[in-house]
């Protein structure tokens, strides 16, 4: 039998908000936003690192929530879809998506352009090569890509 | 959800508390890096620590240091975004800067550690499955069953070396420094860390931590790393190639050639790249004239015995071992200083 495992505390911010959570250490990000902080909004999906359905930005940076340990992210900066539109007003990536048909079930859509966001941060006239080796992990089902590099272009081109 | 089975996790002081901390726990414990290979194998029951030792906090192991020799001290701890991402690196050391860019996917890279990657676990088909699947196919000897699945007749469990970045630093002449408790260090060659045994595949006590890769001066080699694999992204390689080549004047002075993913271990098969010394690389040679390159890369690719256990046919994954010899071999060459007197 294992050893029962205490919970420790988690201190993190979430979209801007500092947050302390009392966690299982082997809980990851994923659940700890789905299930402790009730966002949805990050999908889970293999839940193994093939997908990247769960993708959140940590300090900016996308990273895997479905392998994040809690000690990874102590006192990070986690950015999840939740956090991206300011108030009624959506960022220039989700417009893309919404006016270029980058989405059809929506599934990997959050993951998508959480990548794209970091992306064009970093880079922020990006070619479209550049755009495919950034959404290189983020698989999607439905649309067959083309319309996600075409918003991710009309975002780039239209700013923040 | 997939969830992780209870664990507690450790915050170390310093690696040489990681590897005391690793003596103590014994086969209850493991490292952690990024996670990347770890976390998932654990969600499927392949590995069952009730402890882990962190390692991603550690500031000791981030750093990338140019040697007084001229080459570069790259930290455990690096991740393979940092290094595909560094400039000097990617000049002097082509080969294992594109292997570590193309591992995995850039939101694994972004975590995934070098020292990881070099520890990497082996794979197989029956074995990175989940527990249901493999209770239903019967459990394999690399973990909870007797017998291996893909070969019965096999003493030993042959799942496949998959580290991108073993072949290229083996090529470069690279070397790990590792810590044990009380403080020991040993350095190996990365080709020393190896064992040709799916189950058993690090040549390293259970207590030691991986601390640092040396690559030593660059001088004049030149190198390239090329992988097969069924989609340019996220997938682990089918073969892997990596070459160096050294150049006097116009001609071939020497050749390493190590390949990765066609065995348990990553194999240096530089003796086959014989043929290649004193010649010179012309656009013909290159082009395949004199069938030379084929020669070459017909013996490389001779220790691949690829089996069933991995993505796509064994057979054609032999066959591409030996074309992407070929094209690592053209790569490094085109990456060479061109010869004073030609254009
Ligand atoms: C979808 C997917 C695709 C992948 N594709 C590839 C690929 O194409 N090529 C590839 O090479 N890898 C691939 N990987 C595996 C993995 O992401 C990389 O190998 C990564 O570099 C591992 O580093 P890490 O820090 O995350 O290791 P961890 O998961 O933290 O550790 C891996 C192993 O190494 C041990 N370890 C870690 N650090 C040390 C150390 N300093 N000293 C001693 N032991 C240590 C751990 O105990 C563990 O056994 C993939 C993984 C996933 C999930
Ligand atoms: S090679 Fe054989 S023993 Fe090893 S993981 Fe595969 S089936 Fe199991
Ligand atoms: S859910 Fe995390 S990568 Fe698929
Ligand atoms: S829109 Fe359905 S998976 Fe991408």
């Amino acid at each position: 039998m294992r050893p029962p495992v205490r919970r420790e505390v988690l201190r993190l911010s979430v979209n801007g908000e500092e947050r302390e959570l009392l966690v299982r250490p082997y809980a990851t990000l994923l659940e700890v936003l789905r299930e402790e902080l009730r966002l949805t909004g990050t999908k889970h999906g293999c839940e193994l690192g093939e997908c990247g359905a769960c993708t959140v930005l940590v300090g900016g940076v996308p990273q895997l929530s479905c392998l994040l340990l809690p000690a990874q992210v102590e006192g990070a900066e986690v950015t999840t879809i939740e956090g991206l539109a300011d108030g009624a007003t959506l960022d220039a990536v989700q417009r893309a998506f919404m006016e270029r048909g980058g989405l059809q079930c929506g599934y990997c859509t959050p993951g998508m352009v959480l990548a794209a966001r970091a992306l064009l941060d970093a880079n922020p006239s990006p070619t479209r090569e550049e755009i495919r080796e950034a959404l290189a992990g983020n698989l999607c089902r439905c649309t067959g890509y083309a319309g996600i590099l075409d918003a991710v272009e009309d975002a780039a081109r239209s700013g923040r | 959800m997939l969830r992780l089975p209870p664990c507690s996790y450790l915050r170390p002081g310093s690696v040489e508390e990681a590897a005391e901390l690793l003596s103590r726990h014994g086969e209850r414990a493991m490292l952690v890096a990024g996670g990347t290979d770890l976390v998932p194998k654990m969600k499927r029951g392949q590995m069952e620590p009730e402890v882990l030792i962190g390692l991603g906090h550690l500031a000791e192991l981030r750093a990338v240091t140019e040697t007084e020799e001229g080459g570069f001290l790259i930290g455990a701890g690096v991740t393979l975004a940092e290094v595909s991402a560094h400039r000097r690196l990617a000049a002097a050391y082509p080969a294992y800067v594109r292997a570590a860019a193309l591992v995995s996917s850039p939101a694994l890279r972004n975590v995934g550690t070098i020292g990881g990657n070099l520890c990497v676990d082996t794979r197989c088909n029956y074995y990175d499955m989940s527990f249901e699947w493999r209770q239903a196919c019967g459990f394999c000897m690399k973990k909870d069953g007797d017998i291996c699945r893909v070969a019965p007749a096999s003493k030993r469990c042959r799942a496949i070396a998959s580290s991108d970045t073993a072949p290229a630093a083996i090529a470069l002449g690279a070397s790990v420094v590792l810590a044990g408790p009380a403080g020991r260090r040993r350095e190996v060659p990365v080709d020393g860390l190896y064992r040709d045994d799916g189950q058993y595949y690090l040549e390293k006590s259970a207590d030691e931590v991986v601390e640092s890769v040396r690559l030593p001066a660059p001088g004049s080699w030149c190198s390239s790393y090329v992988k097969v694999r069924r989609r340019n992204t996220i997938d682990f390689p089918l073969a892997g190639v990596a070459v160096a080549l050294r150049r006097s004047g116009p001609l071939v002075d020497d050749c390493r050639i190590v390949l990765t993913a066609v065995g348990s271990r990553p194999f240096d098969v530089s003796a086959a790249a014989a043929p290649l010394i004193g010649r010179e690389l012309t656009a013909d040679v290159l082009a395949g004239a004199d069938g030379l390159l084929a020669e070459v890369a017909a013996e490389a690719a001779k220790v691949a015995k690829p089996l069933d256990n991995a993505d796509l046919h064994y057979v054609w994954r032999k066959q591409m071992t030996r074309r992407a010899v070929e094209q690592a071999i053209v790569e490094a060459a085109g990456r060479l200083p061109v010869p004073t007197g030609r254009a």
